[in-house]
């Protein structure tokens, strides 16, 4: 795969034979044996590892669940229920499933938040960077089609929120719609090809995946010095550690780690992601008070419920449409936008600043997503009563009170008139979610479009070092070994 | 290492946010005083309280409430509450099948002449369900539909002590009383359309009943102080741990409505409503334990298997780290990095 020279030696007589016909083993050798790797990465770096565990975990536990799983809309919630309580080990393994989905996006996250602090993007890794972002999208339509399964409350409306999102689009939008759902609304044709596909995908994922490695090792790892390790041979042997024993070891580690968290939550509280309304059956009828994606799609539905005004002619939810699918789409063309010759943002501290707000909004975008909108953050001024009432001319007129007392009795004195007399309250103005969400919805399409763009050309960066060999003994003096 | 501190905060607020998601202005409902057995990683259901909680269940709940995903042989399986290691398979345990047979069910497969009889239930039979289908329970229910209880501790925030609170939450009767209100003649005409004609035109008198959310000492303790009262619709009845909207039946400030809501299940236990078979006395709180406990049980049958094989991957985890973390050092030792 990669450039560097094979030093495989097959030493059997069957090896020799199959290395002439299929050097498989030649390959696997030089990907993850004798590959060179720059000694200097941290723990940010083993997510590509705990990820393809993640994957794998899915496939494997996916499988056996699609044995016992049936796709109808009268079988759907009561068979995942009958996995639970009489498959054997049934409830194990669906717990993996639907709590490994929860992982796979955790280190997804950290993954990317490393590549964009890191620079990993930056030429010559711009293919490897998109074919994560292919990754990241088709992971979140595999999500999105997984939590239709269980047929639950959420499974359900959630479902026909996203539908509706792309019904949104105009011209296309209801064709496509129909097409998705397979009629004119959701039922058992969708639940059929929703599981159809939520099978398809992830293979799909595998197969990106091969070619996000083998992007990976054609130019091989960044590091966080994000200098490139010395191609030749003496500052190549300096600049890198064959990646084993020492990165499966490093690698192991943080799988076996990362594995605690993951079986922390599938013991003891396998439930606490999800959403307490998909244990209810979906009923079409019955609309949830808060329909809330699962916790890894927060961020974007805030991003989506951000835009509540028109543009010219375009209406906000069009427009909410577009600026989700766009904080998405803008991760593809990433590598052109950062216009810094530098690529690790150790050596860039005005960058530095900007991308802890970066990862700090993106959190804070995931509140957003799960708060009600309308609900005020900072309360500006008390909520005022209002009485409505019919004067004596005949017209509308409204009295306003701090105090209930005064409030109610005005109103029945007015009652007692012969008038009709109501009190609704006038809620005072307050920072509210809807505008948290639409500063920070800013700020994230700003830091890609404005902030990396201007900040390549005008910031001064600190001196990079000459080589990851002398990165990291400069590394080792200033601070001892925070990461390791 | 401030990146890794930050993005742990920021993990942790976003978790704190996600447990406050969608609480739907219900109050909110902790465990019972002494807690749960079944809480924390090590803690086991308490068998007692869930057998006597399949008493309350049968003799109160079962009338109107169904539990379609349980049979009676998940009784006597392993974690179940009437589980005998002398009969491992549950379809034997002489308990489990007198529970059964006390229920008459429609059998679902026909007889020799093509006919459905009905015939005592068997341990490998579903729970008898108190209604042949969702329109029968709706019309038995003034149109409410009682839920089935199979995964309700798994389907409402706060799970089984959601269930103990919703069952003593009810207003006392020192709270609830009525009064006789004036039906305006229109309205009272326009309501009783089509009824006979002539009758006196007069001004109705109504009676409703009211709740003094002042006096209700559940609100109190959790929830702050509200002065008014709630006019409760024919039907339904006032919870405080009901999430719903207390709005349009709240006569008070409307900045400040009682949290709860409405729900067309009235006040279900009352001291002594089931006679023990253990001899434990049936107080509210008493019956209110037991039955959550049995529906905790319900909702994962497997709880307490999983909670076991945790500990053993558990162990086994932090070993393998720990001998990874030593390997590492070694394998490193020569290398900086």
């Amino acid at each position: 795969m990669s450039g560097h020279p094979s030093t495989y030696e097959p030493k059997t007589g069957f090896t020799k034979w199959l290395d002439t016909r299929l050097p498989i083993v030649r390959l696997a050798y030089d990907s993850f044996v004798d590959f060179p790797t720059p000694k200097n990465l941290n723990y940010w770096w083993t997510f590509g590892g705990i990820l393809a565990v993640c994957l794998a975990t899915q496939i494997l536990s996916g499988v056996v669940l699609a044995m016992h799983y049936t796709p109808s809309v009268d079988g759907a919630f009561a068979s995942v229920e009958r996995i639970m309580r009489d498959v054997p080990y049934g409830w194990l393994i669906r717990y993996i499933h639907a709590n490994g989905a929860s992982m796979f996006f955790l280190a997804v996250y950290i993954h990317m938040f490393r590549g964009l602090y890191y620079g990993s993007y930056k030429a010559p890794r711009e293919v490897l960077w998109i074919l994560g972002c292919v990754i990241f999208l088709l992971m979140m339509a595999t999500a999105f089609l997984g939590y239709v399964l269980p047929w639950g409350q959420m499974s359900y409306h959630g479902a026909n929120v996203i539908t509706g999102l792309i019904g949104a689009l105009p011209v296309v939008g209801d064709s496509i719609k129909a097409w998705l759902m397979g009629g004119p609304s959701i039922g058992n044709q969708t639940l059929q090809r929703f599981f159809s596909l939520h099978y398809l995908l992830p293979f799909m994922i595998a197969g990106v995946v091969i070619l996000h490695i083998w992007a990976l090792h054609v130019p091989g790892n960044n590091n966080p010095a994000g200098v490139e390790a010395r191609k030749d041979p003496e500052g190549l042997k300096k600049d890198t550690v064959p990646f084993h024993p020492y990165y499966t070891v490093k690698d192991g580690f943080a799988i076996v780690v990362f594995l605690l968290i993951f079986a922390t939550f599938v013991f003891y509280m396998p439930n606490v992601l999800g959403h307490a309304d998909n244990y209810i059956e979906a009923n079409p009828l019955v609309t949830p008070a808060h329909i809330v994606p699962e916790w890894y799609l927060l961020p974007f539905y805030a991003i989506l419920r951000a835009i509540t005004f028109d543009i010219g002619p375009i209406p906000a939810k069009l427009l909410g449409v577009i600026a989700m699918f766009g904080s998405i789409a803008i991760l593809f063309v990433v590598p052109w936008l950062d216009t810094s010759k530098v690529r690790s943002m150790r050596y860039r501290p005005v960058a530095r600043q900007f991308f802890l707000g970066f990862v700090v909004a993106g959190l804070l975008l995931g509140w957003c997503g799960a708060s009600n909108p309308d609900d005020p953050i900072i309360p500006m001024g008390s909520d005022q009563l209002v009485v409505s009432y019919t004067d004596a001319n005949g017209n509308e007129a409204t009295q306003t009170y701090e105090e209930y007392e005064a409030a109610a009795t005005f109103r029945d004195q007015k009652i007692a008139d012969g008038t009709d007399a109501s009190i609704a309250v006038q809620k005072a103005p307050a920072f509210r979610f809807v505008h948290l969400a639409q500063i920070l919805t800013a700020y994230y399409f700003a830091y890609f479009l404005i902030i990396l763009p201007l900040l390549g050309l005008r910031e001064k960066p600190k001196d990079e070092p000459a080589s990851i060999h002398k990165a990291v003994l400069g590394h080792d003096r200033a601070a001892p070994a925070p990461a390791e | 290492m401030k990146f890794l501190r930050f993005i742990s905060a920021g993990l942790g607020a976003a978790a704190l946010a996600m447990s406050a998601q969608a609480a739907g202005g219900a109050l909110h409902a902790g465990p019972p005083e002494g807690g749960w057995a079944f809480e924390g990683p090590l803690g086991e259901l308490d068998m007692e309280s869930v057998q006597r909680g399949y008493q309350v269940y049968r003799e109160v709940c079962a009338s109107c409430h169904s539990m379609r995903l349980l049979h009676y042989r998940n009784l006597g399986e392993p974690g179940g509450p009437f589980y005998d290691p002398e009969y491992p398979n549950a379809n034997n345990n002489p308990l489990v099948k007198s529970f059964a047979a006390m229920d008459e069910i429609l059998s679902d497969t026909p007889n020799d002449v093509g006919d459905y009889e009905y015939r005592p239930a068997r341990p490998s039979d579903e729970f008898k369900s108190p209604y042949p289908n969702d329109q029968a329970a709706r019309a038995a229910n003034g149109g409410a539909l009682p839920p089935d209880l199979s995964v309700i501790t798994k389907a409402r925030h706060g799970g089984a002590s959601y269930i103990y609170h919703l069952l003593i939450g009810y207003p006392e009767d020192e709270a609830i009383s009525t009064r006789e209100i004036e039906v305006p003649a229109e309205e009272a005409e326009g309501e009783s359309e089509g009824e006979a004609e002539g009758e006196e035109a007069g001004p109705t008198t109504e009676t409703q009943t009211v709740i003094d959310v002042s006096r209700m000492h559940q609100l109190e303790e959790h929830g702050g102080h509200y002065e008014g009262t709630l006019v409760q619709p024919v039907g339904q009845y006032y919870n405080p741990y009901f999430a719903g909207d207390t709005a349009a039946q709240w006569e008070g400030d409307p900045r400040h409505t009682p949290p709860g809501g409405f729900l067309a299940m009235p006040k279900q236990l009352s001291p002594g409503r089931v006679q023990y078979l253990d001899g434990t006395e049936a107080t509210v709180e008493q019956m209110a334990r037991d039955v959550a406990a049995f529906l905790q049980w319900a909702g994962e049958p497997k709880q307490e298997q999983r909670k076991s094989t945790g500990l053993a991957v558990m162990i086994y985890l932090l070993i393998l780290a720990v001998l990874l973390w030593f390997s590492f050092h070694r394998i490193w030792r020569k290398v900086d990095h």
